[in-house]
């Protein structure tokens, strides 16, 4: 009974009461309390579907990631549009990337940071979590991509997550 | 309202607008399904982040209050856009959707 009444996922339940706050458009007693029921009820009822917690999880860290990402998403968007209404035609490539990171949560974060910054799409994984498939959109060489994915993002989540 | 706060929103949204242009554009000018895959899931997420942030800052200047609302509307699009575009992106490997000539490397299936 008293581990019903737990929060088996501390930051989802942290998302999902801010998320309520700003749904209800401000903070008063009703949205603080159905915001609090979410917060309890959905981790509860999708427990079942959660990977084990990682051990260690600096959630200090994920901010400043936040920006970096951000920063790029719209420094990258600028070469993408430049692509797109250049005469020249791109030259995609599909490119197997060796993940490091071994926790799934880390590994869902850096596929979808790597989708979301331009010119690169996360197509698949292998089913042992051990290589990305990566689509990028221009690239000269697989290298040069795997290099700068590693350093820029699998690195910082590397740290946030050991 | 002052001036130099207009200039900010309308320049924004003018982003915005060139942004979602391009993503647009790009869905009729890339050759192939996975190159076409980049334009939706990069150029119209910076177009609709500009044109909510512009929102944002147009409804703090408004005497009804702020919109906090446009933020959710950037975080629902930022954690949305990357599956969407995986699921397509493995839909199309599975059935061996054409890839464009001078595409290097091989897309696996499993």
């Amino acid at each position: 009974m008293l581990d019903r009444l737990s929060f088996p996922q501390p930051w989802l339940s942290l998302l999902l009461f801010s998320i309520w706050q700003l749904l209800a458009d401000g903070v008063g007693g009703g949205s603080v309390i159905v915001g609090l029921i979410l917060a309890w009820g959905i981790p509860q009822l999708t427990q079942s579907f959660w990977p084990d917690r990682p051990a260690v999880f600096k959630a200090w860290r994920l901010p400043g990631y936040l920006l970096l990402v951000l920063w790029d998403i719209v420094i990258a968007s600028f070469e993408v549009a430049w692509l797109i209404i250049s005469p020249r035609r791109p030259e995609p490539m599909f490119i197997s990337y060796p993940l490091q990171l071994d926790c799934p949560q880390a590994i869902a974060i850096l596929a979808s940071t790597i989708s979301l910054t331009p010119g690169t799409v996360t197509a698949d994984i292998s089913d042992d979590h051990k290589i990305l498939l990566i689509h990028a959109l221009d690239t000269r060489t697989a290298e040069e991509v795997i290099e700068a994915i590693h350093n820029r993002y699998e690195k910082p989540l590397m740290e946030m997550f050991q | 309202m002052n001036l130099f706060i207009e200039y900010i929103i309308a320049a924004l949204l003018l982003l915005g607008a060139v942004f979602t242009l391009m993503g647009a554009i790009g869905l009729a000018v890339l050759p192939d399904f996975f190159t076409r895959l980049h334009g939706p899931t990069k150029a119209t997420t910076v177009g609709v982040g500009a044109m909510a942030l512009a929102s944002m800052i147009w409804f703090a200047n408004q005497p009804v209050g702020t919109g906090f609302v446009e933020i959710l509307i950037m975080v629902f699009l930022l954690l949305t856009a990357p599956p969407s575009a995986n699921m397509m992106a493995k839909a199309a490997m599975h059935m061996e959707v054409p890839k464009v000539g001078n595409t290097r490397g091989d897309s696996w299936q499993q």
